[in-house]
């Protein structure tokens, strides 16, 4: 056993795959961040709010001000240079920091691809995916290699692989299986696509694209691994991410995706892609056709193996997390995030503060729009985690600058869940000024009568 | 063979893909026909509530011209009743924000209560006022005729008399005069719009994205909702947002005697929006309830539209038990005010919550990414 291990530790593949990776990779990272800028999101999400929701333990990780700007500019820039391969242990450092910075700046805007990025550039951290093709690599021979060790392109289809089958797995419940619900609450209002949207109108439809999603999920990376059935397999990644990138305002994901699941592919392919690129800009790709290993130090080696093996356990384990809770974890949400539940549930709610001045007997309602922006309202109405950091938000609020001495902050919610009925989400009777935010159980929130069974 | 088969079937897609990143109106099939329901809003119920909403206000203009050019006790009383059926048409108007009227503002421009009196006092005197900026919001529309037709004074001889014998009268007068003709031109804008062209625009875009005019209207109907009919005439008297009541912020409180009948128009309006009853008739048009039927039928869910129509009788219910001057309700019988509140409330949980859910409407031009 330790032998197999050590042998499978010294082995090595063609780097081209993990270096196509890294051009792809870092491209359309600079494009992302193009593209929050041009859409003005970098203004409405973290500069106009006065309030942000912060990951418990991270609410030092704040929004600088205009400065933010910058941040955006020190992420899009390393991500070039992830591209380039220029000073690559630097680049990806920066930009991990930096990315991972963003997204602990407010949860409101935490999206599972947002947290599959931040993962995938810490991997890289520790992957030598500069050693062929890249500026670094053009200019230090040490460094320039044909092969890589196979655990670091191991690596990335390892995190590939996590994602979809717990995307899958996620899948295996009563709700969306036996109900196809949350497709029959998006799909059938999508009748202006062609064609699609005819189809759409039909229950058993809606059934066939439930499974077909679940079953795509739990499949994907191994038909992907497997050469013989690989084409048909990447023809399905491509028609399964372009359905999602028409049907769902979901951003860059389907592109990353796809352009993630060449790294599956035999070399030649990449060889080819670099091939073609090396044409197109006139550069030379022979001199990277060394055919030789990458040398990494022992030490070194033992470290990186160390530290993803470390981190992949931890990330096969997490999305489990959620079974410590009681309740429907729908519902409460606790061990929701981070665990790939992507696109899998309709959720909404409509929650109001009451603040209760015990001293005057006084009370009265304190409106949202004025500390929230409409997303960050929309996101905190049905979570519970959200709904408490802003309750002791507003207790700050009414004793600092409305006079209130103990001031009780109490919920009016109500959350609809995948269609159903809403129906009151915390208990109105708990002051949650009083609540110390944890990671324990939050008996708070309100039980409900129904059960989504499955995983 | 195989391969390039599938590599010209990624091109279709691909290219599909980029085709579909904004959808435009397109033809409906089996689904619901949303345009069937943009027009009969447009047709049956804004067009012709616009219509008649302008009569009554260019009604208003020659009444407050009489009233300027002939002040007495005969043409007060006329200039008070055209200032009345103005303002129960324009319950009947205003939560269709759309186009012109956002542009506008005319919410703000027609119905900010209480009016900023000293403000008004301070422009009639100088005269230099202009209505079309925005710093004159709370100074002009219904509640600032109001003020002018029914609190200058304690009795009608004594208000009366502030447009005859008094020093200003004909400031007064001339204001009055002015307040009309601007709640018409806002009006008229509005309703020019709707009838040159700004119809098909709206019912052609029936498609079911962010920029939809069924998504932007519905956002706009709940809107409405929340922050004027329950907040504004009920919320803010009762102090809801406020540590203590605030009974003369009532609708028409110097009136003091219409605020339960402007609030059951508006109430009417709102539901018959949701129904699709047809602008003064009783006739059932495609609505947001076949709307959602539609979408249930498939899903079995609850019956979210007799939900929501029972909660708009639940609030008709609970305004019964008021009288029209909701200053006195709120100072003398807070608890059932209350109660009338709780049922306004209560419908913005179905209304916010289950009913955009259950029709995949987004909250208000959240554009960025899911996943």
């Amino acid at each position: 056993m330790k032998r197999a291990i050590q042998s499978y530790l010294g082995s090595d593949t063609e780097a081209a795959p993990l270096a196509v990776f890294r051009i792809g990779f870092g491209l359309v990272m600079v494009w992302s961040m193009i593209r929050f800028w041009a859409n003005g999101w970098i203004e409405k999400l973290y500069l106009e709010p006065s309030f942000h929701f912060s990951y418990h333990g991270f609410s030092w990780v704040k929004p600088i001000g205009d400065y933010t700007y910058g941040l955006f500019i020190i992420c899009g820039l390393s991500a070039l240079m992830v591209a380039l391969g220029y000073k690559y242990r630097l680049a990806i450092i920066t930009f991990f920091l930096s990315f991972t910075y963003i997204e602990l700046m407010d949860k409101t805007t935490y999206l599972n691809h947002y947290y599959f990025i931040s993962l995938v550039s810490f991997i890289m951290i520790f992957l030598p995916a500069h050693a062929y093709y890249s500026i670094d690599a053009r200019r230090n021979s040490a460094l320039r290699s044909q092969r890589i060790p196979k655990w670091s392109v191991h690596a990335i289809k390892l995190m590939l692989t996590i994602v979809y089958l717990y995307a899958g797995l996620a899948k295996l419940n009563s709700d969306w299986l036996i109900h196809a619900i949350p497709l029959k609450i998006w799909l059938p209002t999508k009748d202006h696509i062609p064609i699609l949207g005819e189809l759409f109108q039909y229950e058993w439809i809606i059934y066939v694209f439930s499974w077909f999603g679940m079953i795509y999920d739990l499949s994907i990376p191994f038909v992907m691994m497997n050469k013989k059935t690989r084409p048909y397999g990447f023809f399905f990644v491509v028609v399964f991410h372009v359905l999602t990138r028409v049907l769902f305002n979901i951003g860059m994901f389907p592109y990353i995706m796809i352009f993630a699941s060449l790294i599956f592919f035999d070399s030649q392919l990449h060889h080819r892609i670099l091939a073609w690129i090396s044409k197109v800009l006139r550069i030379s790709k022979d001199i990277f056709d060394n055919n030789k290993s990458y040398l990494i130090r022992p030490i070194p080696k033992r470290l990186a193996v160390g530290l993803l093996g470390a981190f992949f356990t931890f990330q096969l384990l997490l999305p489990f997390r959620y079974l410590m809770y009681p309740g429907e974890l729908f519902w409460t949400e606790e061990g929701y995030r981070f665990s790939w539940r992507v696109m899998l549930m309709e959720k909404a709610g409509y929650t109001q503060f009451k603040v209760v001045d015990p001293d005057q007997g006084t009370s009265y309602f304190l409106r949202n729009g004025k500390f929230l922006s409409t997303f960050q309202e929309k996101q905190m109405s049905f979570q519970p985690d959200f709904i408490l950091e802003y309750a002791h938000y507003l207790a700050k609020y009414c004793k600092e600058e409305q006079g209130i001495q103990n001031p009780e902050i109490y919920a009016d919610s109500y959350v609809a869940l995948n269609g159903r009925l809403s129906r009151r989400y915390i208990d109105p009777n708990i002051d949650l000024a009083k609540v110390k935010p944890s990671f324990r159980h939050k008996s708070w929130i309100l039980p409900i009568d129904y059960e989504i069974k499955g995983l | 063979m195989k391969k390039s088969i599938l590599f010209i079937v990624l091109i279709v897609l691909v290219g599909f893909m980029s085709s579909c990143e904004s959808d435009g109106p397109g033809e409906t099939s089996d689904g619901f026909n949303r345009k069937a329901l943009l027009e009969n809003w447009a047709d049956n119920i804004i067009i012709p509530a616009y219509a008649d909403f302008t009569n009554e206000t260019a009604d208003l203009i020659v009444a407050g011209r009489n009233f300027q050019m002939d002040p007495s006790m005969t043409t007060l009383n006329d200039l008070r009743d055209s200032w009345l059926i103005a303002y129960k048409g324009w319950q009947r108007v205003t939560m269709f924000l759309y186009l012109k009227g956002d542009e506008l503002l005319i919410r703000v421009n027609m119905n900010i209560y209480p009016s900023d009196t000293a403000a008004i006092q301070k422009n009639i005197k100088n005269g230099d006022y202009k209505l079309e900026l925005s710093s004159y919001n709370d100074q002009q529309g219904f509640p600032a005729l109001d003020y002018m037709l029914y609190g200058l004074g304690t009795n009608d001889d004594e208000i009366l008399a502030r447009y005859t014998t008094d020093p200003m009268a004909e400031k007064n007068r001339k204001y009055v005069a002015d307040l009309c003709t601007r709640i018409h031109s806002l009006a008229s804008a509005v309703n020019d719009d709707w009838n040159t062209g700004f119809r098909d625009e709206f019912v052609n875009n029936d498609g079911s994205s962010v920029n939809s005019s069924v998504n932007r209207i519905v956002n706009d109907y709940i809107f409405y909702y929340e922050k004027d009919l329950r907040l504004g005439k009920v919320g803010v008297p009762a102090g809801m947002f406020t540590n203590i009541i605030l009974p003369r912020h009532v609708e028409a409180v110097y009136h003091g005697n219409i605020a339960n009948t402007l609030l059951n128009e508006s109430l009417d309006a709102a539901q018959d929006f949701f129904n699709g009853v047809h602008y003064g008739g009783t006739t059932n048009g495609v609505g947001l309830d076949d709307y959602l039927n539609h979408l249930n039928s498939m899903k079995e869910g609850e019956d979210l539209t007799l939900l929501i129509n029972n909660q708009f009788e639940a609030a008709r219910v609970a305004s019964d038990v008021l009288s029209e001057n909701f200053e006195d309700e709120v100072l003398n019988n807070f608890p059932e005010f209350q109660e009338l509140l709780t049922a306004l409330q209560l419908n913005i949980v179905l209304l916010k919550t289950d009913m955009l859910q259950a029709l995949n409407i987004n909250t208000d031009f959240i554009d960025s990414d899911g996943d």
